[in-house]
């Protein structure tokens, strides 16, 4: 190399560090919860049961905050999850009930294109109706689940409904790990490497950092902005079938309130509220944390209603600790460029 | 990539009488400029001459009305940001547009990556060409930071940097020395040197004239929307420059009619504000109207706010009829007889969802009200005297202030604060975005409250109704007062030259 040097700075280094630490925060929080629940009761760890609940009971949020995670990097949210997912796990006990001998692998296909063409129905409204997504996909939350309600009425899929080997999907493991882990690895992985690797994903990034920049880099962020809508809702459909294999009983009121657990995840796991930054392997790291604390409260005696004030606390924490850090990290970047 | 220039037949970049309106509002009615290769090309004008709506055209930003746009001899059309950077046009806006949470090397990057199998990013390729890019530039910027927290002279590096990388023949900078210090000005300069060594076209938009002379090589000047002469720097001087810039006639359209002078009503001493504006002093007499010249950013508006009470300053006295005003108390002010028109009406004068009643009687409610209580007949009542005095043209008073044209949405500002019965009205750009025909009337209205015995402020960005209106002419630059004119003695090159020289008016 000739001059001038151009080098990584500390100030980089030290960024770094601060960005892996964050899923290795969340990471440590997980093995404690497991830790001292596991000395309340073994059985939470070393039990065949206890072993694979760990794994199956996140995947399905974990699916759903992958995909909320993506339209929160664009600065926008997606409030309609919950709601897709119910509708789409209902969806798929009615296949099996109205087409009976219908192969599992053609639901899926349909469950999940369902799903995408209600986020569709999100994405057109914010892309080019120009309200906030807050409002619209509020809006889809009420509309998707009265619609859900229109339809099965008192009325709900039973476990007895349905394909014996769709429902084997929902518990079955392959090696040591259930199915859906697996699904939920693999879409993880995707995820991550368009996110990471592709034009489209750094894109979502720039939208969300500074859309009016977007728009005068000529990026296409209409375009952008669909697919992250459509891709949530895809996901919530996917969710929806596994919801439905994993359950067996689906009535109209499934995956009401997932949508909060979904941004809850994604915020713990360092996505940021405003978008721009953020993984989605820290929002599926944020619903495992979510998901096994649930489950691991009762174990260790606290009562139930104080359940949800420790989800509150963690959500709030992991904000805060947001805001110090984008301030440490502001202050540390002038502090160098005084010193240049 | 180019490193020297073989002669091209063709400029880089040519518009003919291109033309751009907004509404009623014509922003360019005749814009035309021709960039060669190889060449730095300076775009001169007052504020409001049509720059950068030219600049935002060739950017692809707004889509022009009429006229022709050529690009190395080929017609184009953009229609988007997208297009016109496909097409090789790199815009630096003054506030550079970055992605603060990417790093440095995705900023330059964004959206044209280099992409091996599977279309995936090549970050090893990504980060030797912004070294490359950087060093050729001569520039140590860590191209891993995030773009948060870099200085703006930085941000512009960054800017220029995409520039450069995207191969960019035409590069327009607007203003983009405004926030820099010298030394950055000197890398700046430095680098689009090096540009135009490899043949591409500049325009380098700036009011700084040491700047055009030390670093273009042509000079295009605008005025009022419209294109009015181009000429090598070598031969010209910026005394013609300036001529160029401001030289129309003075026309008859705004009469001050002469009053008679009364006794000092507002009385402003040594007013100072840290940063915004220094030891600024005048007075404004009964029936006088004061203009207040000056380029944009000169610190004229913030003046008027701190006068008027809006604003906090630091030093300094303001009296009105020999009474010290309380500081940032801007009821005291309207109860000594003070009226403030903003500058923007939409979002400081008026309640743009309220009706044209509810507007002109809104700095007079405690006055209608009845035991605490309005009733829409007073208002309406107080309104239609107002209105009508000031030929409002709308159908109902109950028609809603925002479906207003700009020229009538000024009047019933103008209104509301006339029913209060002021002594000194403070008006800042009072017919900015106003047809031409309400202009004159504004103007007209402005003089027969001056030969009522009102005093006036003026502030106003264009020199025609500066010189035609003004008693008196005051020009400031950088937040200090740099020249006190009579009408007299007060003509566009004086004022030009004291707004944009430190010292004094050399007429």
């Amino acid at each position: 190399m000739s001059a001038p040097p151009i080098a990584r700075t500390d100030v980089t280094r030290h960024l770094r560090s601060v960005g892996a630490a964050r899923e290795v925060g969340i990471l440590l929080a997980l093995l404690v919860v497991i830790a001292l629940a596991t000395i309340a009761n073994p059985n939470f760890l070393f039990s065949a049961d206890g072993w694979r609940d760990l794994f199956l009971t996140p995947s399905i949020l974990a699916i759903v905050a992958v995909g909320q995670a993506i339209v929160i990097i664009t600065r926008n949210v997606d409030l309609s999850v919950g709601s897709v997912l119910g509708l789409s796990a209902y969806l798929t006990g009615r296949l099996f009930i109205d087409l009976e001998g219908i192969p599992t692998s053609a639901v899926v296909v349909i469950v999940v294109a369902f799903g995408a063409l209600l986020g569709l129905v999100n994405g057109v409204l914010v892309a080019f109706a120009k309200v906030p997504a807050l409002v619209i996909t509020l809006g889809t939350l009420y509309a998707y689940r009265g619609i859900n309600v229109m339809w099965a009425g008192s009325d709900r899929v039973n476990a007895s409904d349905l394909p014996r080997d769709f429902l084997a999907l929902g518990t079955g493991k392959i090696l040591f790990l259930p199915v859906l882990t697996l699904v939920a690895l693999v879409v993880l992985v995707v995820a991550g490497w368009v996110l990471r690797n592709l034009r489209a994903g750094r894109e979502l990034y720039a939208i969300g950092s500074d859309p009016a920049a977007a728009e005068l880099y000529g990026l296409a962020v209409r375009r952008r902005l669909l697919a992250a809508f459509v891709l949530s809702g895809a996901l919530a459909g996917l969710a929806g079938v596994l919801y439905a294999a994993r359950y067996g009983t689906v009535s109209s009121q499934a995956g009401a309130g997932w949508e909060l657990d979904a941004v809850g995840a994604a915020v713990i796991g360092g996505v940021a509220i405003f978008g721009g930054s953020g993984t989605v392997w820290g929002a599926a790291l944020g619903a495992v944390l979510l998901m096994t604390i649930n489950r691991a409260l009762p174990i260790l005696g606290i009562p139930d209603f104080w359940q949800r004030a420790v989800v509150g606390l963690l959500i709030i924490g992991a904000i805060v600790l947001d805001r110090v850090l984008a301030v440490r990290q502001k202050r540390s970047l002038l502090e160098a460029r005084e010193n240049d | 990539m180019t490193t020297s220039t073989p002669t091209r037949p063709q400029p880089v970049l040519q518009l003919r009488d291109v033309r751009k309106s907004f509404g009623a509002v014509v922003a360019l009615s005749a814009g035309t400029l021709t960039v060669d290769h190889g060449s730095i090309h300076a775009l001169v004008g007052e504020n409001g001459a049509g720059k950068s709506t030219l600049v935002k055209i060739v950017a692809g930003l707004y889509r022009r009305d009429a006229g022709d746009l050529f690009l190395d001899g080929e017609p184009v059309d953009f229609r988007s940001t997208a297009e016109s950077k496909a097409a090789g046009v790199a815009v630096i806006y003054q506030e550079p547009t970055l992605f603060p949470d990417l790093s440095v090397t995705e900023n330059v990057f964004m959206g044209r990556q280099p992409v091996g199998r599977f279309r995936r990013i090549d970050r090893r390729a990504m980060r030797a060409e912004v070294e490359s890019l950087f060093r050729r530039l001569g520039v140590s910027i860590d191209p891993d930071r995030p773009a948060e927290g870099l200085s703006i002279a930085d941000q512009q590096v960054i800017e220029i940097a995409k520039a450069v990388s995207l191969d960019a023949r035409l590069l327009v900078m607007d203003e983009p020395t405004a926030a820099l210090s010298g030394v950055e000005v000197d890398r700046l300069f430095q680098i689009a040197r090096s540009l135009r060594d490899e043949g591409r076209g500049i325009v380098f938009i700036s009011h700084r004239f040491d700047e055009v002379f030390d670093l273009c090589d042509t000079v295009t000047v605008m005025r009022d929307g419209a294109y009015v002469a181009t000429s090598a720097v070598a031969d010209t001087s910026e005394d013609r420059i300036v001529r160029q810039m401001v030289g129309r006639e003075v026309s008859e359209l705004f009469p001050k009619l002469p009053a008679t002078l009364g006794e000092a009503l507002l009385e402003v001493e040594g007013l100072t504000s840290t940063g915004v504006f220094h030891d600024v002093s005048f007075t404004v007499r009964a029936g006088e109207i004061v203009g207040l010249a000056g380029l944009v950013g000169a610190g004229r508006s913030e003046v008027a706010r701190a006068v008027f009470g809006i604003d906090a300053y630091d030093e300094g006295s303001v009296r009105v009829d020999g009474r010290r005003l309380r500081r940032k108390d801007p009821t005291a002010a309207m109860r000594a007889g003070l009226a403030f028109v903003p500058e923007d009406r939409r979002k400081q004068g008026l309640v743009i969802d309220a009706t044209v009643a509810r507007n002109v009687t809104l700095a007079i409610r405690d006055r209608l009200s009845r035991a605490g209580l309005l009733f829409s007949r007073d208002e309406n009542r107080a309104a239609r005297t107002w209105a009508s005095r000031l030929e409002v043209k709308t159908a109902a008073l109950d028609a809603v202030a925002g479906t207003l044209s700009g020229g009538n949405q000024q009047k019933v500002v103008l209104a509301k604060w006339l029913a209060t019965e002021p002594r000194v009205l403070v008006i800042d750009e009072p017919t900015r975005g106003i047809d031409v025909g309400t202009k004159a009337e504004v103007h007209r209205l402005l003089s027969e409250l001056a030969g009522r015995g009102m005093g006036i402020l003026m502030i106003s960005s264009e020199l025609p109704e500066v010189l035609g209106m003004a008693d008196r002419v005051l020009v400031m630059r950088e937040g200090r007062i740099t020249a006190e004119l009579d009408r007299a003695d007060a003509d566009s090159e004086s004022v030009m030259y004291a707004a944009t020289h430190a010292t004094g008016a050399h007429a």
